[in-house]
C-alpha cells in the first residue's frame, strides 16, 4: 500500500468544532441574514431528465386525436388516474390524485419556449440556463440567483443539488452551488485531514490559485455546515429505498433544520422513451410517486408544506403520434407539476394541449418556462427575477 | 516566484505539450528552452499516423448505405443498434487519441488538435465522422488555419452536427452559417443576420454521402447573387470562406482565442493584436504563430506561469506522463472524463468547452484531488456520473453504484473492482531521485511537480511515509498531485 489509508483518510471526529460552542455563543457566531427561519419559502426541482412524453403522464381523456396517434400506447381511460372526467395522470402516479383532491396540486401545460431545441443537451442546457434558443450562456438560472443573493455570504450553500456532479443550472457568474449525493459521505469525503490542513495553511497568492483555495475552504466549511444541519432535526419519517426516496428523506431533514438553502435541485432519468416506453416511464413514475407521498406527507406533518414549492421539469415534451418501436421521438413543449401547500392556483392551470393546432406534429408552446422561473424567483423566494432571467417576463399567479 | 530554467521548461512543456514525461524530469533544470523547443518542434515535424478504430464490419454497415435516404428505413431498433456500436467505437477512439497524448513524441501537435478539437466543437453519433474529423484537425493542427477551415467546413462531421445537409436552396438552414461567423471565424458582433442569411445560400448544396465524402449538390445550390460583408458575387462556400478570412476580425478572434487557452486567461491586448497582425500577414500559418508565443520573453513572465486550471484531460494526461500506469479498467479514464466535465468528442455545444474557472465546483474539485488516490488505489470510486441522454438515450450504459449497491451487494463489488484503478510502473519515474538527498527529496519533487510553490512543506513531511526513500518519494508525490497547486499548470 503506497499511503496508508488510515493515515491519510483521517475523519474528524464526528462531534465538529460547531456543536461544541455554548448556544449563546453561536448566536453571536454569524446568523446571516439569508439564513432560512422556518415560515420561509423554499423551492425543491425535480428535473425528469431525457423528455418525458407529457402526453402520457397528464392524459387528455377526451381527446380523439390522442388515441388516433397512439393506438397502442395511448393509456386507456380506465387505466389512467382520473382527476375529473376530462384529464387523468399516468397510471403510477396515484398519490398525485390525493395531491389533486387537497388542492396541492398544479398543472402547468404546453410549457416551452421559441425555436424548440430537440438535442438533450442543448434543450437542456437551455431550460438550465434560462436562455433563448440561440445563445450559449455558460451560467444557470439558480446560479446567478445565488449571485444575487450570496454577495459575500461565507456558506453558499443557498442552492444545493442532490447529485454528484453540479448541474449548470447552479453554476453562476461568482457562486455556485453544492452538489453531494448524501451530506455524510460530502463531510467523509472533504474533512479528510491532509486536505483540511492544507486548505488551513495556504497563504492568499495569486487569484487563480486563492480561487481554488477558496472553493476548497468553502466545500469543507459547507460540508461540515450541511452535515452538521442535517443531524439537527432528521427526518423520522419511512422514505422508499430508491434514489429519489433517500435524495428527497435529506432534503427533508435539511428543510427541517436551520439551513440557509432555498432551493434543492434533484433529477430522475431517463425518460428517453424512444423504444418501449410504456413499463420505463410507469417504472420512473412509480418512483417519482412513492418519495413524493412521503415527502408531502413528513412536510406536513412538520408544518413545512406551506413554505415549500415542489416543480418537475423535462427537456422537452415527445411526439404526438407513437413510433414504430413501442416508443415516442423526441417532441417539444410539455407539462409541468407544481406541488406545495401554499398554490394560489390549483388542478389544471391551464388548458390541455391542443391537438388539433399541431405544428408539425408537435405541440405548440403557450407558456415561456422563462415566465415560470420568473414568477417562483419573484413571487415565491422575493428575488430580483429581472436580474437573474436578463430581462422581464410575464408573471403568472400560481403562486 | 523564482523563475528558474527548470521553471520555464516545464512551463513550456505544460503548455506546449502535455507536461514532462518522468523521463524528461533530469534534464529540465539545465536544457535550455531554445533547444527544448526545437525538440519539440521537430518531433512534432512529421505527419501523425491517422487514428481509426472503426472496425470493419461498421464500416461495412456505413457504406452499405451510401445513400442517407436509406438510413431512415431502418427501425428504431436497428437504429439504437448502430448507435450503440458507434458509442462503443467513440470510447475506443476516446481512448486511442488518450493514448497519443499520453506517449506520442509529437506532444506540440497533440496540444494543439485538442485546443481546434475544442474549437471545431461538433457532436456526431457516427464515429466514422468523428474519426475523419478528429485526422483533419491533427493533420492540419500546425498547418495554416485557412487549410483547416475549408476541411472541417467540408467534414461530414460538421456538416451534419450543424444541419447544413438541411440547407437546400428553396429552404435555407442558417445554423452552419452562423456558427462558422460566430464561433470558427470573426466572433459575435463583427457581421449582421443579413450576412448570415446571405451565407447560409452560399453553402446550400454543400453535403455528403454515405461514406462520410464530401458532395456538392447543384440541384440545391443558390448559384445567385449574394452580399456577405460588404462583397457582392454569386458566392459558393469556398468563397464566404475567402471573405471571412480575407476579414482581419478573424485573425483577431483566433488569435485571441490561442492566446487565452495557451498563454493567459486575460489577454494582454497589446501582445495580442500584434500576435494578430503577424498571424494575418503569414496567411494565417498556425506554426510561425506557436513560434512566436513560445520563443517570446513575455511567455515566461511569471504572471503567466502556473496560474492556468489544467482541463480533465491535460489533467490525467500529465498525470499519465509523469506516472506510467497500466488500467485495470480504461473505461475509468471516460468515468473520470465525465464527472470532472470533459468527455473527448462530446463537447457541450457547438461552442466547445469555456476553460478556466468553468472547469471548478466543489464537486470537481474534491474529485479532482481525490484522483491520484482513486488511480493508485487508496481510494474508492463511489460516484455516479450524470447520464447523456444524447449518447444513450435511456440505455444508462453506466449504472449508479449506489443504486446496483442497494440490490445486490456481490454486483457492487464486481462494479467497483471494475473500476479499481490502475497499476503504476514507478520505476522510471524512481530513477530521477535516486541521488537526490532525502533531506531535499519534499523540495526537489514540489519543484518537480508544482509551478507554483506555495505548499506548507512541513505538511508534506507530517503525511509522507518515511519508511525508506521509494515509499517517500511515492507519497510525496502522491500527495502533491492531491493539491489544489496540482491543477494548475
Amino acid at each position: 500500500m503506497l499511503i496508508k489509508r488510515k493515515q491519510f483518510l483521517q475523519l474528524g471526529s464526528l462531534a465538529t468544532a460547531t456543536m461544541m460552542v455554548p448556544k449563546f455563543l453561536k448566536a453571536f457566531e454569524q446568523r446571516p441574514a439569508n439564513l432560512v427561519p422556518p415560515g420561509n419559502k423554499v423551492v425543491v426541482v425535480i428535473q425528469l431528465s431525457g423528455g418525458n412524453d407529457g402526453l402520457n403522464t397528464v392524459i387528455p381523456i377526451r381527446d380523439d386525436i390522442y388515441y388516433r396517434e397512439r393506438p397502442r400506447l395511448g393509456i386507456a381511460k380506465d387505466k389512467a388516474v382520473l382527476l375529473n372526467d376530462e384529464v387523468g395522470l399516468n397510471p403510477s402516479l396515484i398519490a398525485f390524485k390525493d395531491f389533486y383532491n387537497d388542492g396541492s396540486l398544479g398543472i402547468l401545460n404546453n410549457v416551452g419556449y421559441p425555436n424548440p431545441d430537440r438535442s438533450h443537451f442543448r434543450s437542456m442546457d437551455i431550460w438550465q440556463s434560462a436562455s433563448s434558443s440561440s445563445d450559449y450562456v455558460n451560467t444557470g438560472w439558480i446560479g446567478r440567483y445565488l449571485d444575487a443573493q450570496c454577495s459575500g455570504c461565507d456558506k453558499p450553500t443557498q442552492a444545493l443539488e442532490v447529485d454528484d456532479v453540479l448541474s449548470l443550472a447552479l453554476k453562476g457568474e461568482k457562486s455556485k452551488g453544492l452538489a453531494f449525493r448524501d451530506p455524510k459521505r460530502l463531510y467523509g469525503t472533504s474533512q479528510e485531514k491532509y486536505f483540511k490542513e492544507i486548505s488551513a495553511a495556504h497563504q492568499p497568492e495569486e487569484e487563480t490559485v486563492d480561487y481554488l483555495y477558496k472553493t476548497m475552504a468553502e466545500t469543507i466549511s459547507s460540508a461540515d455546515y450541511i452535515f452538521t444541519q442535517s443531524k439537527m432535526h432528521p427526518s423520522s419519517a419511512s422514505y422508499p429505498a430508491t434514489q429519489l426516496g433517500q435524495s428527497l428523506k435529506t432534503v427533508a431533514s435539511l428543510i427541517f433544520s436551520d439551513i440557509n438553502t432555498s432551493v434543492y435541485y434533484l433529477s430522475l432519468g431517463s425518460f428517453d422513451t424512444h423504444v418501449n416506453q410504456q413499463p420505463q416511464q410507469e417504472r420512473l413514475f412509480k418512483e417519482l410517486n412513492d418519495a413524493m407521498k412521503a415527502f408531502v406527507q413528513d412536510l406536513k406533518d412538520n408544518g413545512r408544506f406551506n413554505d415549500t414549492l415542489v416543480f418537475t421539469f423535462s427537456e422537452f415534451g415527445r411526439r404526438v403520434s407513437q413510433n414504430a418501436s413501442g416508443g415516442t421521438d423526441h417532441g417539444t413543449a410539455n407539462n409541468m407539476f407544481l406541488v406545495s401547500g401554499g398554490l394560489k392556483q390549483k388542478g389544471l392551470i391551464n388548458p390541455l394541449p391542443d391537438l388539433g393546432d399541431l405544428s408539425e406534429g408537435d405541440l405548440k408552446y403557450k407558456i415561456d418556462f422563462k415566465s415560470v422561473y420568473a414568477t417562483i424567483l419573484n413571487r415565491w423566494l422575493n428575488a430580483n427575477d429581472q436580474l437573474v432571467l436578463g430581462r422581464q417576463y410575464d408573471q403568472l399567479t400560481f403562486v | 516566484m523564482v523563475v528558474t530554467n527548470q521553471l520555464r521548461n516545464q512551463h513550456l512543456l505544460w503548455r506546449a505539450g502535455f507536461g514532462p514525461k518522468a523521463e524528461q524530469v533530469q534534464f529540465l533544470a539545465s536544457i535550455s528552452q531554445k533547444e527544448l523547443f526545437s525538440k519539440l518542434v521537430k518531433s512534432s515535424d512529421k505527419r501523425p499516423e491517422s487514428i481509426q478504430v472503426a472496425k470493419n464490419s461498421f464500416d461495412g454497415i456505413m457504406k452499405g448505405f451510401a445513400d442517407a435516404g436509406k438510413i431512415q428505413s431502418l427501425t428504431q431498433e436497428q437504429k439504437q443498434q448502430m448507435r450503440k456500436q458507434s458509442r462503443e467505437e467513440l470510447k475506443n477512439l476516446n481512448g486511442r487519441w488518450m493514448e497519443e497524448m499520453v506517449n506520442a513524441e509529437d506532444q506540440l501537435r497533440e496540444k494543439m488538435s485538442l485546443f481546434w478539437h475544442g474549437h471545431f466543437a461538433s457532436r456526431n453519433l457516427n464515429v466514422f465522422f468523428q474519426q475523419q474529423l478528429l485526422d483533419i484537425v491533427r493533420q492540419n493542427a500546425l498547418g495554416d488555419f485557412r487549410t483547416l477551415l475549408r476541411e472541417v467546413s467540408k467534414s461530414a462531421a460538421m456538416l451534419a452536427f450543424l444541419n447544413n445537409q438541411q440547407n437546400r436552396k428553396q429552404h435555407p438552414n442558417e445554423n452552419f452559417a452562423r456558427e462558422v461567423m460566430e464561433l470558427f471565424t470573426m466572433g459575435r458582433g463583427n457581421y449582421t443576420e443579413n450576412d448570415i442569411k446571405e451565407a447560409a445560400r452560399a453553402f446550400t448544396g454543400w453535403g455528403f454521402d454515405g461514406g462520410g465524402q464530401f458532395v456538392f449538390r447543384q440541384q440545391w445550390h443558390d448559384d445567385g447573387q449574394k452580399t456577405v460583408l460588404g462583397k457582392r458575387g454569386n458566392f459558393d462556400g469556398d468563397d464566404v470562406l475567402e471573405i471571412l478570412l480575407d476579414n482581419k476580425k478573424t485573425a483577431q478572434f483566433i488569435t485571441r482565442k490561442i492566446y487565452r487557452f495557451f498563454v493567459n486567461d486575460v489577454p494582454d491586448e497589446a501582445v495580442v493584436n500584434s500576435l494578430a497582425e503577424q498571424f494575418y500577414k503569414s496567411g494565417y500559418d498556425i506554426s510561425r504563430l506557436m513560434e512566436t508565443i513560445y520563443s517570446s520573453d513575455w511567455f515566461y513572465d511569471p504572471k503567466n506561469i502556473g496560474n492556468r486550471i489544467k482541463s480533465p484531460v491535460e489533467l490525467l494526461v500529465g498525470i499519465r506522463r509523469m506516472l506510467p500506469m497500466a488500467f485495470n479498467n480504461p473505461d475509468v479514464q471516460l468515468l473520470f472524463q465525465r464527472v470532472l466535465g470533459q468527455i473527448l468528442f462530446y463537447p457541450p455545444n457547438v461552442a466547445g468547452w469555456p476553460g478556466g474557472k468553468a472547469w471548478i465546483d466543489s464537486s470537481t474539485l474534491m474529485f479532482r484531488l481525490r484522483v491520484p488516490q482513486l488511480l493508485v488505489g487508496t481510494d474508492e470510486v463511489n460516484i455516479n456520473p450524470k447520464t447523456d441522454d444524447d449518447q444513450q438515450m435511456g440505455m444508462g450504459d453506466m449504472e449508479s453504484p449506489s443504486k446496483v449497491k442497494s440490490r445486490n451487494a456481490a454486483a457492487y463489488k464486481k462494479l467497483m473492482d471494475k473500476f479499481a484503478g490502475a497499476t503504476v510502473e514507478w520505476d522510471v519515474y524512481l530513477q530521477n531521485f535516486t541521488s537526490t538527498e532525502k533531506t531535499k527529496m519534499i523540495e526537489t519533487l514540489s519543484q518537480t511537480l508544482l509551478q507554483r510553490q506555495g505548499l506548507n512543506k512541513n505538511l508534506l513531511l507530517k503525511y509522507a511515509d518515511i519508511s525508506g526513500r521509494d515509499n517517500l518519494v511515492k507519497s510525496v508525490t502522491i500527495e502533491l498531485m492531491s493539491t489544489p497547486e496540482y491543477q494548475l499548470c
